[in-house]
């Protein structure tokens, strides 16, 4: 059920006042905001955008593009399929908040509205205008969406798609993987926090806006019927992200992140899929990262020998899954909120345990809080990760090093979960999650199989454990609580899985990419950092509950409520026929 | 029809909660090819029997045999051994599709574990594939097969019936147990679940089944056994039963003393 507003202003000219004020505030990239290159990203030149400019000229470009679209300009119409001008006005407010927002940074930062150039001020008017036009343009509302319903999803399906031929469609996939490389590389080489902060308000209403326009449809469209390419293009971008560096700077970011999403998504099988609440499932990330660094040679290990990559990985992994069986043996008989306490606890311990383990308290295996460090670096059949290693002339270092290896095991660990998740056992876990009485009505021994999830999901968190301690070179117990300013710990972790989509691949694993660059990209706000944090969860949960990407689940719901319309009469039909 | 080779047997069930005792002394034997009704007011401990047969409660005393072999006591060990049920209040894995639901009923039948999931080796595929096809046989024979993709909470309250009864078929049982399969349903949708338990008793599946329509059972079950306040008061065929005099107290409540009816018309 959509109303449409009443628009003031009628529709030629708002199209027009849009279009003009989009094409202004895209031109008012190049004019110089401010007179001093003391704000971070020299916005003094005129004739070439620089830093937060980048956004204003890209959220101007779309307002632009979708509003033209979205008036059925030919050659444009692909840009929005769904016809809506909600989709031109979100892009458009976009234009004006992250161009309103370096204005008032500007002022901010530097004493006043006196350090604005004209240019400035007339980047200001021209987002303005567009947004006037936009709101004065016909608007779909939704009685019971956010924001006065202008975000939620439109009643009419969308148009079929152009038939294109499969080599096309093939390409457009690539290029999305493309542009969603550049935008993520874009977002971790954000110098500054103000062009971080930008940068966010220009990806949420850049999203907003293409969902709304049914772009990210027609884009989901294409990957579901090309499946594998699908998969291949967002490994090729990750692959790639390494050689789009000219530093190492932030590919230790990249590693650190792809660890945190790698755990993430191995949580996702205990959470999403088996539905069992584990508030400590850092721990086994520990236990993998101890048990690769007790193996790796390094002098603070009282074991004293060097295992070569492949057992040293080994033993992380199965030493994890034995601690998953034994935490969860006795566990595990709880249920619900009872086993969410528990692992709690059973993640304290382990840290605890890590931190008496020092030569005093107990037996000295850890180092109690030293850790251990000087953790050699890893060698793979003779090639040394730690040193810096030319590929086709482009120089990787040894963060990289760690980034393409890590990669590789998420890549081990997407499948492990997707082969699993559909499945006998996946299936099985899933009806556990749903009902368990019922379950075991089925056939199933519940307590069999919440194990076999609890070890499966601790084996891949000792994985990745052990690939983390090589790249920190040191192991402590406090990079093992249960909640910190700065993930990965297990309060991080079960946010990403919740808010990137529970029993979903990408969901985690781009929950836990945001989850990890927000707070580290808020830093500079120091003491405001966790509050700005929680403010940013809150609104992501706000509009979107189902997380950023939902269920395939979920998913069918959407897509079937336009189908009982069809099914009802067949069923009367066989109602009647067996009457 | 009626072989009198025992597929269920239980023997003296008692189930105590506390000082409550739900089921007091139970025994009921159901045969091959047989379709038994259990009927009683609410809270005879009909559903609780169910229960204790299935292995979802631990009876206090007493044993429930399966084709000459007594159950251990654990509800996924009897699907294994080959007792399906459906629930009273539908039970249904909601947020799972039609055709995985029945995947699902299926699962003691098949044993394709973690590492063959991952490799994916032609025998997986084999009996993944071969469960698939059984499974859509089974949503054939419910009716189901055109909403195979649809999740399961969006069926009509109906086929959510039939759903859960294929999904409990799925297992391959030997003997089915029905709670209250038409609950809420109209007369000509009863009519159909008649039909189709009918269907199911072809297919060599016992079949114990309680329900409140006393229709549907009289005209199904080949015997009904009637549970009151926990005790068995009488089993036999409809005439039997519909005659008792401790059926009819059961159910309308005695006569008051003095205005006493039913001694004044004999």
């Amino acid at each position: 059920m959509t109303t449409e507003t009443t628009p003031v202003i009628p529709l030629p000219a708002a199209r027009i006042i849009t279009a003009v004020g989009a094409v202004a505030t895209t031109a008012s990239a190049f004019l110089a905001w401010t007179w001093t290159s003391d704000f971070p990203g020299d916005l003094t030149v005129t004739g070439y955008p620089g830093g937060l400019q980048w956004l204003t000229l890209t959220a101007g470009l779309l307002t632009l593009l979708l509003a033209l679209a979205a008036s059925g300009t030919p050659g444009l119409r692909w840009a929005a399929p769904s016809r809506s001008h909600n989709a031109t006005l979100l892009a458009a407010v976009g234009a004006a908040a992250v161009t309103w927002f370096t204005l008032i940074a500007i002022s901010v930062e530097l004493g006043g509205l006196a350090n604005l150039e004209p240019g400035g001020w007339v980047a200001g008017a021209a987002s303005l205008v567009a947004l006037l036009g936009a709101l004065s343009l016909p608007l779909e509302r939704h009685p019971d969406g956010n924001f006065g319903g202008l975000t939620k999803k439109s009643d009419q399906p969308l148009p079929a798609a152009r038939q294109l031929p499969s080599w096309a469609e093939v390409l457009l996939i690539i290029a999305a993987f493309a542009i969603g490389l550049f935008v993520v590389t874009f977002g971790l080489d954000a110098e500054g926090g103000e062009l971080f902060v930008g940068y966010l308000i220009t990806l949420g209403f850049a999203v907003a806006a293409l969902t709304r326009s049914g772009l990210t449809a027609r884009l989901r469209g294409l990957t579901t019927k090309h499946r594998q390419v699908t998969t291949g293009a967002a490994f090729a971008a990750a692959a790639a992200f390494p050689f789009s560096q000219t530093s190492d700077q932030y590919t230790s970011v990249a590693v650190n992140i792809l660890i945190f999403a790698t755990v993430a998504l191995g949580l996702n099988i205990v959470v999403g899929l088996a539905g069992l609440l584990d508030l400590g499932y850092i721990a086994f990330l520990g236990v993998g990262a101890y048990a690769a660094a007790l193996v790796s040679g390094s002098p603070a290990s009282p074991i004293h020998v060097q295992f070569p990559f492949w057992a040293a990985v080994l033993t992380g992994a199965v030493v994890a899954m034995i601690f998953g069986v034994v935490i969860g043996a006795p566990t595990l008989r709880l249920r619900g909120d009872y086993l969410a306490i528990v692992t709690l606890g059973f993640g304290e311990i382990f840290r605890i345990t890590m931190n008496n383990l020092n030569g005093t308290t107990g037996p000295n295996v850890t180092n109690g809080s030293n850790g251990i460090p000087r953790i050699p670096d890893l060698q793979i059949l003779g090639f040394d990760l730690g040193k810096a290693h030319s590929v086709g002339g482009i120089e990787l270092g040894r963060f990289s090093n760690y980034y393409l290896l890590m990669l590789l095991i998420t890549i081990v660990v997407v499948l492990v979960f997707s082969r699993v998740g559909n499945s006998r056992i996946g299936r099985a876990w899933v009806a556990i999650r749903e009902d368990e009485t019922a379950a075991e009505a089925m056939g199933i021994n519940g307590f069999r199989l919440k194990l076999l999830a609890f070890a499966l999901g601790a084996c891949l968190a000792g994985t990745a454990g052990t690939i983390q301690a090589h790249v920190q070179y040191t192991v402590t117990p406090d990079q093992y609580t249960f909640a910190d300013a700065l993930p990965p710990n297990s309060a991080f972790l079960l946010a990403a899985v919740i808010l990137g989509g529970m029993g979903t691949i990408s969901g985690p694993l781009v929950g836990a990419t945001m989850l990890f660059l927000i707070p580290k990209k808020l830093q500079f706000l120091s003491d405001y950092q966790l509050l700005a944090f929680g403010i940013a969860l809150i609104v992501l949960m706000r509009v979107r509950p189902e997380g950023l990407i939902p269920n395939r689940r979920q998913q069918l719901e959407f897509h079937e409520a336009d189908i009982p319309a069809q099914a009802v009469p067949a069923e009367a039909a066989a109602t009647k026929a067996g009457a | 029809m009626t072989t009198n080779t025992p597929v269920l047997e239980a023997s003296g069930v008692i189930m105590r909660f506390g000082g409550l005792t739900a089921v007091n002394d139970v025994s009921l034997t159901v045969n091959s090819g047989e379709i038994v009704g259990l009927i009683g007011p609410n809270g005879a401990g009909k559903t609780t029997f169910f229960n204790c047969l299935t292995g979802l409660y631990v009876p206090t005393e007493g044993t429930v045999s399966y084709k000459g072999t007594v159950l251990p006591p654990r509800p996924h060990l009897v699907t294994q051994a080959g007792i399906a049920r459906t629930f009273q209040n539908i039970r249904l894995f909601s947020n799972m599709t039609v055709l995985e639901n029945v995947l699902v009923g299926r699962h003691s039948r098949t044993k394709e574990g973690l590492f063959s999931a991952i490799l994916r080796g032609p025998g997986y595929r084999r009996a993944e594939a071969e469960s698939r096809e059984k499974a859509m046989e089974l949503l054939e024979f419910a009716g189901l097969a055109n909403k195979a993709d649809h999740l399961a909470r969006n069926l009509p309250y109906g086929e959510q019936r039939k759903l859960e009864i294929a999904r409990a078929l799925a297992s391959e049982p030997g003997l089915l147990l029905l709670d209250e399969p038409t609950a809420g349903m109209n007369p000509q949708e009863t009519r159909a679940a008649e039909d189709l338990v009918f269907a199911i008793r072809d297919k060599g599946i016992a079949i114990l089944v309680i329900e409140h329509d006393m229709r549907f059972i009289f005209n199904l079950c080949d015997r009904t056994a009637v549970l009151v306040q926990g005790q068995k008061i009488v089993e036999g065929d409809r005439e039997t039963v519909q005659n008792d005099e401790r059926v009819i107290t059961a159910y309308l409540g005695a006569p008051l003393e003095g205005t006493s009816t039913t001694e004044d018309s004999q």
